[in-house]
């Protein structure tokens, strides 16, 4: 067992309005340079729907993720290492801009400039890739809250087998927000993609990265990821992606999506995870027992067994506690109410979802719910609006078995905690039925709708104790071989530090170093001039 | 020997090899960020799948071919027992199959890069410098390939043009050899050197970063966070200029 560390996200998708202020901030935080401008690392997509790029969940076409050979072993879906440097100069599977859109801005100068006129002037579009007129086509989120919806939301993919069931007239629509970032994943397709080696797992955090230095812009992690949440700035020819905020991480802040959730959807904390344990599980046969799979690569911070070998691989102790705290950990495996997008892609996401349920109650209020009735309960979720296999289809493999699971989980909740608000006696039967306590379901609800700041985001800060040293390097008032020395910002530059020069400090504001023969010296700068000068000269002993 | 011959044949050479050495030590520190292919793939699919592999797959042969004709010596071809005439034909043939596969590449991508204004935005100054020489060498290249040896007489620029580049290298450049070369290999020549001259200042740069490393390294790579370096005072944390950059 090798225990590492990865912080993850779950979304809470019954909050999610649409409001794309996540992606709003996040653009303006990340992706507002030339070149990025179709590039959102976070977007919300309304389901059924296309999704960015369209179709990007079909995965025959597009060859994202990973797949199991005839002989049961894991390889990448677009093909082997060979063919993917054969086809270096011509990438198959790329999905090319218009698959995105083409980005736009107005002509606005012209709203100001324009002559006195009996018409009203007009910006026009034009493009952002060659300034030229155009007619903008596609853009994100053109399918937004079901908009032309007999086009796009029936060319979704997950609707497959489903044709019957799901009609797109207006008393029979029904849809839902899916906000989507990287995945982080365990098992990244898109690292393993990259010819170059510039695409990387931080050890830390298991925050999934591109180094930007040494990305050579051969644009397989982009066909790589089945999520296709890599993006090609084609300004700077260079792989960009989400980067999970990591400068905010690392300074124990959520990230800025998460920060700015208006319906305080997302949380964000530590998982430990069994890293031997991945590829056994990413290779699960059937796709169905993907989902158990990767929560049995999970390990429980409760365990004192499991807390003893994530000190023995070095991890912080403060992270192991955040461990213990996190509120995705809870939603995920203690509570079983957070589900992975898309696990047959075998990537093994760390961006979950708690599938939505609030198209029910609408339908249940319809069909006469009544609450005392614990059977009428659950089977308001088999007439649900949203299809039971269609969330299935995301989240699950297509096992409906799971979806339905969470969702009476769901429902159990709404009902004890209306019983426990009327003060109406708690319905044992009922939670036995999901088979959680009185007191798994509240904290299951303090989780989910109390969710405070502080129970939403449990995010350990990384330990960087040592590279405050750094700062020294442009501004090395200390002597040579103390601070500013010690910077070890290069390997080649790790060399421990002098020990400090013998004998007490001189007075007169200079200080002392050792020079390269090994002798004490005293340094002139910031000498005030009135002190004694120690070694200032040489003292003759060389000779 | 002329001092326009020692110019073109022995001062021209050295220094475009000197400029592409130190160009490419200089460009290795200062703009990793600049070293990439900057595919356009995204912009443009529908050419770049012909043109892209039929260029870059015909060089490596046309490489090749120059690497057997130039760099072997004919004393090697001869002791392995390869009489004349195979060379010859083996080597008009072999060539005219890259030439083909090169000049049909390369003109495939030129329409793209000047037609396609989605891709001609993406064209930097010196990208231009780049592609007229690779032009220039490509069509010179091909004339004398299938022009002199497949259907000409003929011509045995391994006793002339090879012996002065191999010269070069060992210090002993024969000018008298290339000087009396046909001039078609002359500017063809000297065009090269010019491509080598400008190549660490451009996108060609990426041809030495063919990753065959991932043919044997594991899938998923881990790195574990490393402080970066502060960045210098008053540059805003760039420690470099894209070259040919207009933002």
């Amino acid at each position: 067992m090798r225990v590492m560390a990865q912080v993850a996200m779950v979304m809470n998708l019954d909050k999610c309005i649409g409001c794309h202020t996540c992606s709003v901030t996040c653009k303006q935080t990340w992706t507002n340079r030339p070149g990025s401008e179709y590039v959102w690392f976070n977007n919300v997509e309304t389901k059924p729907g296309t999704g960015y790029p369209r179709r990007y969940e079909d995965q025959e076409k597009w060859k994202g993720g990973w797949t199991l050979n005839r002989r049961g072993g894991l390889t990448l879906k677009a093909g082997g290492r060979v063919r993917k440097l054969l086809g270096l100069f011509y990438n198959p599977d790329l999905p090319s801009l218009d698959d995105f859109y083409e980005p736009w801005t107005y002509d606005y100068q012209s709203l100001t400039t324009a002559p006195l006129s009996d018409s009203f002037p007009s910006a026009r579009p034009k493009s952002q890739l060659t300034g030229r007129d155009m007619r903008p086509v596609h853009g994100p989120n053109w399918d937004d809250d079901l908009a032309g919806a007999a086009e796009y939301a029936i060319a979704d993919p997950n609707l497959e087998g489903l044709s019957e069931q799901v009609r797109m007239e207006f008393e029979h629509a029904f849809m839902f927000y899916l906000p989507r970032i990287c995945e982080h994943c365990l098992n990244p397709s898109c690292v393993a993609s990259c010819p170059s080696g510039a695409m990387y797992k931080r050890e830390e955090d298991g925050i999934v990265l591109v180094d930007q230095d040494r990305c050579r812009g051969w644009r397989f992690c982009v066909s790589g990821c089945p999520y296709k949440k890599v993006y090609f700035n084609h300004r700077t020819g260079k792989a960009e992606k989400c980067t999970f905020c990591y400068p905010r991480i690392e300074a124990g802040q959520p990230t800025i999506c998460s920060e700015t959730c208006v319906g305080r959807l997302r949380h964000l904390g530590v998982m430990l995870y069994d890293a031997d344990a991945v590829l056994g599980a990413a290779s699960a046969k059937d796709e169905k027992d993907l989902y158990e799979a990767q929560l049995s690569v999970f390990l429980d911070p409760e365990d004192p067994g499991v807390r003893a070998a994530a000190e023995r691989d070095g991890i912080a102790h403060d992270w192991i506690e955040a461990a213990r705290r996190s509120p995705v950990y809870a939603l995920i495996k203690k509570h079983r109410v957070a589900l992975p997008l898309h696990p047959e892609y075998r990537t093994m996401p760390m961006v979950w979802y708690v599938p939505p349920l609030s198209p029910v109650t609408d339908a249940v209020h319809a069909t006469g719910y009544h609450d005392d009735d614990p059977d009428r309960v659950f089977a308001a979720i088999d007439a649900l609006r949203v299809p039971m296999e269609y969330l299935a289809n995301l989240f699950t493999a297509g096992d409906t078995a799971v979806v339905e699971g969470v969702l009476r989980k769901l429902t159990a909740m709404r009902a004890h905690m209306r019983a426990l608000q009327l003060g109406d006696p708690p319905d044992r039967a009922l939670l036995g039925q999901v088979g959680a306590s009185a007191e798994d379901i509240e904290d299951l609800y303090r989780l989910l709708a109390i969710a405070k700041y502080d129970d939403r985001y449990v995010v350990p800060r990384v330990h960087a104790e040592g590279s405050g040293a750094l700062m020294a390097q442009h501004c090395s008032l200390d002597y040579p071989g103390g601070v500013a020395d010690l910077a070890a910002h290069d390997e080649d530059q790790r060399v421990a530090a002098p020990p400090p020069p013998p004998g007490p400090a001189p007075s007169g504001g200079g200080s002392r170093f050792r020079d390269s023969d090994g002798r004490v010296r005293f340094n002139l700068l910031g000498w005030n001039g009135s002190g004694p000068v120690p070694g200032l000269f040489d003292d003759g002993s060389g000779r | 020997m002329s001092s326009w011959d020692l110019w073109w044949w022995v001062i021209l050479p050295y220094l475009a090899l000197v400029t592409f050495v130190v160009g490419h030590v200089w460009r290795w520190r200062y703009d990793q960020f600049g070293w990439t292919s900057r595919s356009t793939q995204l912009q443009e699919r529908r050419l770049l799948k012909w043109g892209g592999p039929l260029f870059h797959y015909g060089t490596f042969a046309a490489i090749a071919g120059h690497v057997m004709g130039i760099l072997i010596p004919e004393s090697f071809t001869r002791w392995l027992g390869v009489p004349e005439g195979t060379y010859r034909w083996f080597s008009s043939i072999g060539g005219t199959v890259a030439a083909l596969a090169v000049a049909l590449g390369v003109a495939i991508l030129a329409f793209r890069r000047t037609a396609v204004p989605r891709v001609r935005a993406t064209t930097s100054p010196v990208d231009w410098v780049a592609l007229v020489l690779l032009a220039i060498v490509i069509v010179l290249g091909i004339v004398p390939t299938m022009g002199v040896n497949l259907f000409g007489a003929g011509y045995d620029y391994r006793r002339s043009v090879a012996l002065w580049f191999r010269g070069l290298f060992a210090g002993a450049p024969d000018v008298a050899a290339i000087s009396h070369a046909p001039l078609i290999y002359q500017v063809h020549a000297t065009a090269a050197w010019a491509i080598l001259a400008v190549w660490p200042f451009t996108r060609l740069v990426h041809a030495w970063s063919i990753p065959l490393w991932y043919l044997w390294r594991p899938f998923v790579l881990y790195r574990s966070r490393v402080p970066a370096h502060p960045t210098e005072p008053g540059t805003s944390g760039r420690r470099w200029r894209r070259i040919g950059a207009r933002y």
